[in-house]
């Protein structure tokens, strides 16, 4: 009887995603403070050492402990990941709660600029940026940033026009309630569910995108590590030393799998 | 079986199906570029990535086999105009299309090419050189000695400009008395003038072709046919060439601009040949590949931008150096393949190469620590280290120098950019802290090496400054005017020494160079320079 309410009440989607969710953000959170080995710590006797008890994930190339690694490129993914859904929500619901709301000319112009902004890949855009600006992990996250922009600003919008029209925004104007105050405090509460749906979303998009900013050698730089940059450096040794590929593979899929069945779960 | 069955099942057959047939597609491609030059059928070798009008001319030329090489290079070309051309990972492929007056062998021992024979006066000043019979540019012109005086002006700066290769303003005239002879005279004589002249930078070209860039012509025994840029370079043949003609037909040259793809390429088939591979990725090659092994001819070091904070601190510098252990890099980054050199200059060198300066600086941490705190800076600093990303060699080692650095409180922070950048913003612009690359030498004389150093040098990209060495170097320059060799090297070799004793960089090594070739092909040539001959290479089954 109890089972049965707690799997109605939770799908089973939404318990793996966050027992995934919940043990990938806990090695992360460690990876802050603990790693079990220095990770640029070069040790030449455990050149591509196999997995072993001394090292879960076997050693890389320089004889680095893959899984110090593993955990320290978790964290760098986290982060970028992290503050580029942070910047892409906080410009997208800036702007389309402004252009939703008051809609006019100011509206016109900048869905245009997001239209424009929209019709590249946010990797492509990402990569002109970093050629003008350099490269390094903030210029990483501005340039992924306002890739994102555009997706949640045309959400908020959409969730805007349908609010302004109701009759509780209509009695709030002739209250003489302030324009940001229903903004921010009357409107913007309402669009939670939908948004937070699409933060899930592009939190997802943002490991996979900042995976391949570093798959490429922009994102962070050697000798950090992130889940990226460790595929790209382990493709040489596919074959000699597959471990160097597959944890951190494995990692990205973990980390993407849990979100998305997390989101499919909160949506339910 | 319901509808909505049928139609997954429909999907799924053709997901199927999609997959089975893009299996065929690149195990078909392998197999091209494996076989080719048994199938010896035009139409096959058409297909894979020759131009059309290579059909034709296969079947004029029946007696030789129609073969096909894919060569991996690491970066695009960044001109193909040989005087204008800066990267040495261009001029080495350029020297397979153009030749200068002469040409250097795979001994480093300077051979005729656009010239038959020269004789030198005994002052040194004067160079008579004779036009080879017959010779012919890819064009199907002939080479005539307007051609050579116009090659040889506009490397002067006798046509206008500024002279493109800067020992060349020691160039007087360039006279052709008749159609033979082409005459040079210099204002001073220089026992470096003719391995310049054997540079590719020096090649001859046609003094009619207005645009080389888009269609570039020379002698040499393979002629371009298509470029696609940051792609593929398509080389052909010169079937009248002056020389012994090259083996193979048809060359692709395919950018490699990503190093950690090239195992991959070469193993999946996609590529038959590459040149300096990492021992690291040799030791991935399955039992289809050759790894030849031999030096690459250059000076890998750690470059320091003398004339920007902290390193315009010789104390600071030379700490540097007394951190860096070069055999835990090799063992590191080539499992102890490469030979550690201490200034610039490598072991082909021969004469000029002074093998103690190895010794100049034995690791000695406490001694580095010292030196820090007395160039003011106990505590340590950061800087950063701009390493090029197509280069997977320097990129490794970089990672070792920067964990060696850590040991006296000095961050070198990583920073990879492309090629192209590193051209502009760090050889010209000189906008850059410190640099991980290899420096390499076009000729065989010391001045290829070490005339960067002189303080007011236009590829002095260090910004090195120096008065003992521009006295040394003058002197030696002097030296050489009156042809006295003996103190000329004794001058070189103590410019060697000030640039080791100053620390003018982190010397690192001269990299081992392993070539990984598919079997099936051989006869490939190690040169003493950084020259890539693609024309002894020839097919053994």
């Amino acid at each position: 009887m109890l089972m049965k309410s707690f799997r109605k009440k939770y799908p089973p989607n939404f318990v793996i995603g966050a027992v995934i969710t919940v043990v990938m953000l806990l090695l992360i959170l460690m990876s802050f403070f603990y790693t079990p080995y220095d990770i640029t710590k070069m040790d030449s006797a455990s050149k591509l050492a196999a997995p072993s008890f001394r090292h879960l994930m076997g050693c890389d190339n320089f004889g680095r402990d893959i899984f110090s690694r593993v955990l320290k490129g978790m964290e760098n993914t986290f982060v970028i990941a992290f503050l580029t859904v942070v910047i892409g929500t906080a410009g997208g619901v800036l702007i389309g709660a402004f252009t939703g709301y008051f809609g006019g000319w100011l509206d016109e112009v900048l869905m245009r600029i997001i239209d424009v902004v929209f019709a590249f890949p946010s990797i492509l855009l990402a990569l002109v940026f970093v050629s003008i600006f350099g490269t390094g992990r903030y210029n990483v996250v501005a340039a992924l940033g306002v890739a994102f922009i555009p997706s949640f600003a045309r959400i908020v919008r959409s969730e805007f026009i349908k609010y302004r029209e109701m009759d509780y925004v209509k009695s709030a104007q002739l209250a003489g309630v302030g324009r940001l105050r229903i903004i921010f405090v009357h409107i913007l509460p309402n669009t939670f569910t939908v948004l937070m749906s699409s933060i899930m979303i592009g939190f997802n998009n943002a490991v996979l995108a900042e995976a391949g900013m570093s798959y490429l050698g922009i994102g962070v730089q050697p000798p950090d590590a992130s889940l990226g940059s460790m595929l790209s450096e382990s493709q040489t040794y596919l074959f000699s030393a597959p471990w160097y590929a597959v944890f951190p593979g494995l990692m990205i899929i973990l980390l993407v799998l849990g979100f998305s069945l997390l989101a499919d779960g909160i949506k339910a | 079986m319901t509808k909505r069955g049928k139609n997954v099942l429909f999907v799924s057959m053709l997901l199927t199906l999609t997959i089975a047939l893009g299996g065929c597609a690149g195990d078909k491609e392998a197999k091209d570029s494996n076989e080719i030059a048994q199938t010896q059928t035009a139409a096959a070798a058409g297909t894979e990535s020759s131009p059309v009008e290579k059909e034709s001319a296969a079947q004029e030329t029946k007696d030789v086999a129609d073969s096909h090489i894919t060569i991996g290079i690491p970066q695009d070309l960044d001109s193909l105009v040989p005087s204008l051309s800066q990267g040495a990972g261009t001029q080495e492929i350029l020297f397979n299309i153009y030749e200068g007056l002469i040409k250097p062998d795979s001994d480093g021992n300077l051979i005729p090419a656009v010239a038959s024979d020269y004789t030198m006066s005994e002052d040194g000043l004067t160079y008579t050189f004779t036009l080879r019979d017959g010779i012919k540019f890819h064009n199907g012109n002939p080479v005539t000695v307007a051609d050579v005086k116009y090659s040889i002006d506009t490397c002067a700066g006798l046509n206008g400009g500024e002279p493109v290769i800067s020992a060349f303003s020691n160039i007087e005239s360039v006279e052709t008395p008749d159609g033979q002879t082409i005459i040079i005279t210099l204002k001073e004589s220089s026992s470096s003038f003719l391995a310049i002249l054997a540079t590719v930078e020096a090649a001859i070209v046609p003094a009619d072709v207005d645009d080389l860039q888009t269609n570039p012509i020379g002698t040499g025994p393979y002629k371009f046919v298509s470029r696609s840029l940051q792609e593929n370079v398509i080389l052909e043949r010169f079937d009248e060439y002056w020389g012994e003609p090259a083996h193979i037909q048809d060359i692709t040259l395919k950018v490699l601009a990503d190093a950690d793809s090239i195992v991959m390429n070469l193993e999946g088939g996609a590529v038959d040949m590459v040149a300096r591979v990492s021992t690291t990725q040799a030791a991935e090659f399955g039992d289809n590949f050759e790894v030849l092994e031999g030096t690459m001819n250059l000076v890998q070091a750690v470059y320091l931008n003398n004339a920007a904070a902290p390193f315009d601190n010789e104390l600071v510098r030379q700490a540097l150096c007394y951190v860096i252990n070069k055999q835990e890099i090799l063992d590191f980054v080539s499992d102890g393949k490469g030979t550690p050199v201490g200034s610039s200059m490598f072991p082909a060198f021969g004469k000029y190469y002074i093998e103690e300066l190895n010794d100049t600086y034995t690791t000695d941490i406490d001694k580095a620590k010292e030196l820090l705190a007395q160039a003011g800076y106990a505590d340590g600093f950061s800087f950063t280290m701009k390493v090029p990303s197509n280069y997977q060699q320097h990129v490794d080692t970089a990672q070792v120098v920067a964990e060696q650095l850590k040991q006296i409180g000095v961050t070198a922070n990583i920073e990879l950019i492309e090629w192209e950048t590193w051209l502009n913003d760090v050889y010209q612009g000189r906008d850059f802290e410190a640099t991980l690359v290899g420096v390499d030498a076009s000729t065989l004389t010391a001045g290829a090496m070490l005339s960067r150093f002189r303080s007011d040098a236009h590829n002095n990209f260090i910004n090195y400054k120096n008065a003992d060495y521009d006295a040394a170097y003058a002197n030696a320059l002097a030296a050489e005017a009156v042809s006295d060799d003996e103190k000329a090297t004794q001058y070189y070799k103590e410019c060697e020494t000030i640039l080791a004793d100053t620390a003018a960089n982190v010397y690192i090594q001269d990299m081992c160079e392993l070539v990984a070739i598919r079997k099936g092909y051989a006869g490939y040539e190690f040169y003493p320079l950084y020259i890539q001959d693609f024309s002894k290479i020839y097919i053994t089954e």
